[in-house]
């Protein structure tokens, strides 16, 4: 028997178990994100402050990273701008092989991320089967950042559409519909109606493809031709690092990009927080 | 501005919603819907508002005002819509909810900031929604958003105002204040209005004309009076009001084959006599099975002696406490007035008929 005290508490609540799952969540995320992402700090504290600095502000270091996050940053806003097009197109018509096409939106996912390098590399290489077209332009899309370009905007592809799509689908027909009677046209209620309401989740497909494209190495390394200077990636030159048994200088490069994603993704939440203020308003 | 549909023609896939549907709406009337769901009445309305279209915009029309405007889309046709839902946008505060329709104006036709601020305000205090302008929707009670819906309805001047079961949603008690305040309202701002209803009573209640639609079609228009009195179909007494339904022959307490006849009498117009009282010649026998007296009147439920139909009555309780009913009793019954369609067609007056005299008190 509860005493009756007990039941005035303000804080019970309807199920129970609070402590129990919180401690769990707690301990699992420990266990498998924090734990081994504290290790690479543990790895990188044994040297001394001027040997990091000097490995991780080195020439082709840094040249790295504008490339990892800069090319990210272009593949994640190109699948942010189509992903929202392709999600609409899914969620809002009906066209024939419409279940086929929702389901190759997946793809990227499931496929071996080196398959995908080797695949787009084919493709894209100057004899290939859309490569010979932009060559032909002038335009090299393999063993280039357009190629590292091309290989993230693949992989991210999902994260936008698989986002939106539930959102674009609970929005409210009747919603529309008023704005239309009011006179607004087709672009205004998109603008004033629609966005504010799938704001949030465009924001968090963004960011998730824009953390994977930080993070990814097996579909990259292929069609970038990992020229230092020009086309390397931050997650190469750690595995270079690694290949060579040089594990203090890759946990160094590791911890400066464990930091930049970190700070990248909070500023992306906050963000969130804001469009989600604005778009489903208090209370 | 007075409506006219012509013809109407609707299908969805394979479903018809509306079957050469037909009707007029003068100037500045209040006009109801009312039908069960899935009888077209929304579909009606979406098709007058431009939110949904006829299937041929050749042969089915929409005139406002004479003018067609069959294949106009809803922003020009200059209605005001209210949803059942609200439909308001939760992202904007109710004063900018009020303002976007007036904000959605083509640069050289939208009024100056101040003006538009001030016809926020304005329109504000004509839906008792003074100072909460700064409000978000769910900050607001369900009658409280339903009149910001009105309100921004109307910040167009809208020439006609269409309701989607506009009180659907609210609780019984704001709904019968809501209704009275929409009436009054509508007879000051003296605009054409729609509304759809599924409700009997609050489409008798608020309604100029009533419009009964059932089954893609209408079944009839008229005053709320009139439909009521003189309903043209079996299914408009059933569905205007609780009716008592008597199928077997009434000459006698024994059913009769030869009369495929429908009688319909409405609760309050049945009358309980003691068992004894032979005023009524051919006064029907009816055991009473229940009674229910909450109210200023009695609810009685019967069973009709020989042929078992159950029925209503409506007394007042002065009469019940005459007339002294406990369960199991039986009592004379008499009606005071009877519809009668039989084989599906109406009766001009049903008491007047030779064989139902007798049972008409």
């Amino acid at each position: 028997m509860q005493s009756p005290k007990r039941s005035l508490q303000p804080n019970r609540r309807v199920l129970p178990g609070f402590g129990l799952s919180l401690g769990f969540a707690v301990a699992y995320l420990s266990l498998i994100v924090l734990i081994p992402l504290a290790g690479v700090f543990i790895r990188a504290s044994g040297m001394s402050w001027d040997e990091f600095w000097s490995i991780v502000t080195s020439r082709q270091v840094v040249a790295t990273y504008k490339i990892t996050f800069g090319v990210s940053l272009a593949a994640a806003a190109t699948n942010a701008v189509f992903g929202l097009i392709a999600a609409w197109v899914l969620v809002r018509y009906s066209f024939p092989g419409k279940k086929i096409f929702d389901g190759i939106v997946d793809l990227p996912f499931a496929l071996p991320t080196a398959v995908a390098g080797i695949a787009l590399t084919t493709i894209y290489a100057q004899t290939g089967f859309l490569g010979q077209f932009f060559y032909a332009w002038g335009i090299e899309t393999a063993y280039s950042r357009i190629g590292i370009y091309i290989a993230l905007t693949f992989i991210g592809l999902p994260f936008v559409i698989r986002c939106l799509q539930p959102v674009l689908e609970d929005l409210d027909k009747e919603v529309e519909e008023a704005s239309a009677t009011l006179g607004a046209g087709r672009w205004r209620t998109f603008w004033r109606i629609i966005f504010p309401a799938i704001l949030p989740a465009w924001l968090t497909g963004f960011s998730l493809a824009y953390a994977r494209a930080i993070g990814e190495y097996g579909s990259v390394i292929f069609i970038s031709g990992n020229m230092p200077f020009r086309t390397e990636i931050t997650p190469l030159v750690i595995v270079k690092f690694l290949e060579q048994f040089q594990m203090a200088e890759a946990t160094a490069v590791a911890a400066v990009m464990l930091v930049a994603s970190f700070f990248i993704l909070f500023f992306i939440n906050i963000l969130q927080r804001w469009s989600e203020s604005i778009g489903k308003a208090r209370g | 501005m007075s409506i006219q549909a012509i013809h109407i023609q609707k299908t969805f896939g394979t479903y018809r919603a509306l079957d050469n549907v037909s009707l007029e709406v003068p100037d500045g009337k209040l006009v109801s819907l009312l039908g069960p769901s899935g009888s077209g009445k929304t579909t009606l309305l979406r098709i007058l508002a431009g939110l949904e279209f006829p299937d041929s915009v050749e042969t089915s029309r929409v005139l406002f005002h004479g003018q067609d405007v069959t294949a106009t889309p809803a922003g020009k046709r200059g209605v005001g819509f209210v949803f059942q839902h609200y439909a308001l946008f939760k992202h904007m505060t109710v004063a900018a909810n009020i303002a976007f329709g007036l904000n959605a104006l083509p640069r050289r036709e939208r009024p100056s900031r101040d003006a538009i601020q001030a016809r926020v305000a304005e329109l504000l205090s004509l839906v008792h929604l003074d100072g909460l302008g700064k409000r978000y929707p769910s900050e607001l009670s369900g009658g409280q958003r339903q009149r910001v819906a009105l309100a921004r309805a109307l910040a167009m001047k809208p020439k006609v105002l269409l309701l989607d079961e506009p009180f659907g949603a609210l609780d019984a008690k704001v709904r019968k204040d809501l209704r009275r305040w929409l009436r009054t309202f509508q007879e000051e701002i003296q605009v054409t209005t729609i509304f759809v209803t599924h409700d009997q009573e609050e489409a008798l209640e608020l309604a100029d004309e009533v419009v009964i639609m059932n089954n893609a079609r209408i079944e009839q228009v008229g005053d709320p009076q009139a439909v009521y009195d003189r309903p043209v179909s079996p299914f408009v007494i059933e569905f205007l009001g609780n009716v008592n339904r008597f199928v077997a022959g009434m000459r006698s307490n024994q059913p009769t084959d030869q009369s495929k006849d429908v009688l319909y009498v409405r609760p309050h117009d049945v009358e309980l006599e003691p068992e004894e009282s032979e005023t009524h010649q051919y006064a029907l026998k009816a055991k009473v099975q229940h009674i229910l007296s909450a109210g200023n009147y009695g609810r009685v439920t019967l069973e009709r002696l020989g042929t078992h139909e159950p029925f209503e009555a409506e007394v007042p309780r002065e009469r019940l406490r005459e007339l002294d009913l406990q369960p199991g009793k039986v009592v004379s019954v008499v009606f005071r007035h009877v519809r009668l369609f039989p084989k599906g067609e109406f009766l001009e007056s049903a008491v007047k008929d030779g064989q139902l005299e007798a049972v008409a008190g």
